[in-house]
């Protein structure tokens, strides 16, 4: 699926370059779009580094472990498959709680923590597992409780209340969460893993 | 609001530093430990990015995204959408950095407070970069198979276009 999405994403963007006589700077784009990628590997880079090292911490005192017990009820409701891997329920209980308490930069290190735990969890294989697919898709929607980039955006371009959005926000995410995960639990069954 | 956010991250690496000294962990040993995992992980990455935003980058500078927006006009006022934020709801799941782009121009010609703006604002908001997302936590593990995970986040990007627009009305008139 990947293999023809980037590809379609390149054809389409040679394409309407050319038909939009934009093909000079579609040309540029190749190379100022690998650069902008390094540097955005380079953030990300820094964060695995140092929230890799954190977790560790917490894994070596205990605390990943008791905080993935108070949070496995809900993570074995959205991923039944997890129900004797407490490994992979640990990882993914709090890559959730990261991503719940808006801590965005160690989120991402600690969601690539639960999908180590989850791709052995399924074998090592390289077709995606059921709770692999909710669990992506469930950081795609990533409920962030407290908007803080977009706040910023608005109160820099003088908005008179930039958080007045909030409650609009958990209403969107809310319904986006009901229909990824309901999605991504429905269709298990019609994109077999075979 | 925003105060609690800085206060979060700080608070949190203290308390683990301290649960850490308390059960008597070699901190610093754990911290280089897990570090270097961390570097693994990153190194897969970079293949990853480097392909994926490329792409990504390349189709934000064709107009495609503006040819693209143009032809779903219709669809945008058939479920209440300003037609102003189309092209934001096709780009917030291909790239964040260029969602960031096209709402601040939003915002700065419609104003934050106007019903674009607020929309506009509250699409932003929401969810994470769809695609971004896919690619990296897929690429972290060498998936190459992702079953129906697009079909999945993608619809839920198009409940998020829909719902802040009826999100807006309700819960900001």
């Amino acid at each position: 699926m990947l293999n023809v999405i980037w590809a379609a994403l390149m054809v389409a963007a040679v394409v309407c370059g050319i038909a939009t006589g934009r093909i000079e700077q579609v040309s540029n784009a190749v190379f100022s779009g690998a650069s902008e990628a390094v540097s955005v590997w380079i953030t990300l880079l820094s964060m695995l580094v140092m929230w890799g090292g954190m977790t560790e911490i917490m894994e070596c005192s205990g605390l990943s472990a008791a905080i993935g017990r108070a949070l496995a009820p809900l993570v074995r409701r959205l991923m039944p498959e997890l129900r004797d891997r407490p490994k992979a329920c640990t990882a993914v209980a709090l890559s959730l709680a990261a991503n719940m308490l808006g801590l965005g930069n160690a989120a991402t290190p600690l969601g690539l923590k639960a999908m180590k735990e989850l791709h052995a969890a399924n074998g090592g294989s390289a077709i995606a597992g059921n709770s692999m697919v909710t669990f992506v898709v469930l950081c795609s929607v990533s409920v962030q409780l407290i908007p803080t980039g977009v706040a910023a955006l608005r109160a820099g371009c003088g908005s008179a209340s930039p958080m007045a959005i909030m409650p609009a926000v958990w209403f969107a995410s809310a319904g986006a969460l009901v229909v990824g995960v309901g999605l991504s639990r429905m269709l298990a069954g019609r994109f077999t893993a075979a | 609001m925003s105060q609690i956010g800085s206060y979060a991250l700080p608070v949190l690496l203290a308390a683990v530093l301290l649960h850490g000294l308390y059960k008597r962990v070699p901190v610093f040993d754990a911290f280089l430990n897990g570090a270097a995992t961390g570097l693994q992980t990153a190194v897969r990455l970079l293949p990853t990015l480097v392909g994926m935003l490329t792409a990504v980058a390349m189709l934000q500078t064709s107009g495609a995204v503006e040819l693209l927006a143009t032809a779903l006009a219709p669809v945008a006022s058939l479920i209440g959408l300003p037609a102003e934020v189309l092209p934001l709801a096709l780009i917030h799941p291909v790239s964040g950095s260029g969602a960031t782009a096209v709402l601040a121009d939003l915002l700065h010609r419609f104003g934050p407070d106007s019903v674009i703006g607020n929309v506009a604002s509250v699409m932003c908001g929401s969810g994470e970069t769809t695609l971004y997302a896919v690619t990296v936590y897929y690429g972290s593990c060498g998936v190459t198979r992702t079953r129906h995970t697009l079909v999945s986040a993608l619809a839920a990007d198009c409940a998020v276009a829909v719902l802040s627009g009826i999100g807006v009305r309700l819960l900001l008139a």
